[in-house]
């Protein structure tokens, strides 16, 4: 087969579908262990189960982002990026996800939170990742001036790679050996590696609402620009909010209070600019990407409200180590993360749907359906939390167990919603799926 | 724009880079806890890691959801040493017994000695500053 042939950005988020597949199947096994403790405990157990559901949604948002960037520079450059490259990076993520998941599968655990696998597989992610860089910049040189998703992309591609290194100086003692700069790091880390692959997949809506509307005026105009140095400041510094009950230095925690309130203004503004620049025909044409686009405008208002309370201090109190935080990243990951990635998989995968009626209904319910059931899942996710913040500020406390127990009928909930989310996802990832290798092979 | 955009980013990125620098080199200016040996608590951090404990247990709210907050479990009245190493070696309703060899049974209790000098992670005995940021969980 000739690899030139190969369409690299499709095959990412044709992996990345997959992943998203296998990650909400491990997420539904784990939900079930807050109702039935024993619940595939010598098996599998929480221990892996967690990480084998946290794993993978991240590879759906990475590799799903890859794609993205990988579809889009071909579009902005009219050229093929260099495809043995590109291919090499693909095998490389394939073995650290194959050997990421035998190890979490025989509990060979070593990494930190979200990233539990062994050290060892970290290499050949980051060979990949080194590897995507040399692609991506060996193109962008060819786009004389860039539109402001380019800066992002080009943003979120060298910043995870910074972050991912630093995600690993855990492993010398230097750092171990001083538990609250270490954890500081930590955390560090997860807010800015959230926020580097943040910076590709907005950039992605960027591309795409130039593409839906055609008019180059969403991403290249002063607003845009100021949005997105705005997201480059915070994805730097807002992370502090994770550590406000932390006793790290206080300025680490004001820093990352004054950012965190800055956060997502001109974004919201942005959007509802661009919303009334698209017309009838526009969104006829583009009607899923449009539709998947607007859906994460509502996520972002939504998620944009918690955000900035639990970036309050007075609040955080209550709501840090809560599942308030549990339905703030699932509001983010799934709300606005995924609905981009499914919008920009609609775009470039092209499912034929248009001709066919029945097909075009039944996904038009169903992505009304994943709303609802995502509602009714973040909705649940937060009341849990928010009764868990009373309990743990309450001076008569009740045993954790016993407080676990008495959050049962909103942990049903918010599982019955999640295998709503799971029969709606797998349906539309069907119709992703239905020509995949038409998708990959170009002819 | 694109060169207004790139001494943005630029500036920025520095800013960013010192930031970080300033943070790995904190250490430097830390004094030494009599309260625990820092090796074996380093070590004891990589046996936490190695059970993946952190999937269940959070270390000040972060961390997973399904037991409880562990970073004071080492000084709790009712819980402690003597607890910590009957819950490993023997598990509950929900969590798995772990086949700790006495050596990592050590660090880790090493390392739960550390967090608990750290500071307490208990949301009750935080106060809050003039500009409501959280304070005097420094001090036990």
């Amino acid at each position: 087969m000739n690899i030139n042939k190969i369409n690299i950005g499709n095959l990412f988020l044709v992996t990345a579908i997959i992943m998203l597949l296998i990650g909400i199947s491990f997420g539904l096994l784990a939900a079930f262990i807050y109702i039935y403790p024993d619940f595939l405990k010598d098996q599998l157990g929480f221990v892996a189960l967690r990480p084998l559901h946290v794993s993978s949604a991240l590879f759906w948002i990475i590799l799903g982002a890859t794609g993205c960037v990988y579809n889009g520079l071909r579009v902005v450059t009219k050229q093929n990026v260099t495809n043995k490259i590109a291919i090499t990076q693909w095998i490389l993520w394939i073995v650290a996800i194959v050997g990421i998941f035998i190890s979490y599968f025989t509990h060979h655990f070593g990494g930190r939170e979200y990233w539990e696998f062994n050290p060892i597989w970290a290499l050949p992610i980051a060979i990949a990742w080194i590897l995507f860089l040399s692609n991506f910049y060996s193109h962008i040189t060819q786009v004389k001036k860039w539109p402001v998703y380019m800066w992002m992309w080009l943003t979120g591609v060298t910043f995870f790679l910074f972050i991912f290194i630093e995600n690993y100086l855990w492993l010398f003692p230097y750092f171990r050996e001083h538990f609250i700069t270490d954890m500081t790091i930590q955390w560090k880390v997860s807010g800015s590696l959230v926020g580097s692959w943040n910076q590709m997949i907005y950039g992605t809506a960027f591309f795409l609402m130039d593409r839906i509307t055609k008019t180059k005026n969403v991403g290249k105009n002063n607003l845009a620009f100021a949005m997105y140095f705005l997201g480059l400041f915070n994805l730097m510094f807002n992370w502090g909010h994770h550590v406000y009950t932390l006793p790290t230095e206080k300025y680490i925690r004001y820093v990352g209070y004054f950012v965190s309130m800055t956060e997502w203004i001109i974004f919201i503004k942005i959007f509802f600019d661009w919303k009334s620049t698209v017309n009838t025909i526009q969104k006829h044409y583009h009607y899923f990407p449009y539709k998947f686009l607007m859906a994460s405008d509502i996520w972002v208002f939504l998620n944009l409200f918690g955000g900035i309370l639990m970036s309050i201090p007075a609040i955080n109190i209550y709501t840090h180590g809560t599942h308030v935080t549990v339905a703030h990243s699932m509001g983010t990951t799934i709300g606005i993360n995924s609905m981009i990635l499914l919008a920009a998989c609609f775009e470039f995968l092209k499912p034929n749907i248009k001709n066919d009626t029945k097909s075009f209904n039944s996904l038009n319910i169903i992505f009304w359906f994943l709303q609802g059931f995502l509602l009714i899942f973040w909705v649940a996710l937060n009341i849990a939390g928010i009764k868990k913040g009373l309990w743990q500020m309450s001076e008569q406390q009740i045993s954790y167990s016993k407080m676990m127990e008495s959050l049962h009928p909103y942990f049903i909930v918010f599982i019955i919603a999640g295998i709503g989310l799971i029969a709606s996802f797998i349906t539309i990832a069907s119709k992703l799926l239905k020509n995949v290798s038409k998708n990959i092979i170009n002819n | 724009m694109k060169l207004k955009a790139r001494h943005t980013f630029f500036f920025l990125s520095v800013l960013f880079l010192a930031y970080s620098i300033s943070i790995y080199m904190k250490p430097l200016s830390e004094n030494e806890d009599a309260r625990f040996n820092k090796k074996t608590a380093a070590e004891g951090r990589l046996v936490w890691q190695k059970y993946n404990c952190q999937a269940c247990h959070q270390l000040y709210g972060l961390g997973g959801y399904l037991g409880p907050d562990l970073t004071n479990v080492y000084s709790h009245p009712k819980k402690g040493e003597n607890l910590i190493k009957a819950m490993v070696k023997t598990g509950s309703k929900q969590m798995p017994a772990f086949n700790l060899s006495e050596n990592e049974m050590q660090e880790l209790v090493e390392f739960l000695k550390s967090t608990d000098a750290s500071g307490t992670s208990d949301p009750r005995t935080f106060t809050q500053d003039n500009f409501g940021m959280i304070e005097g969980h420094e001090h036990k």
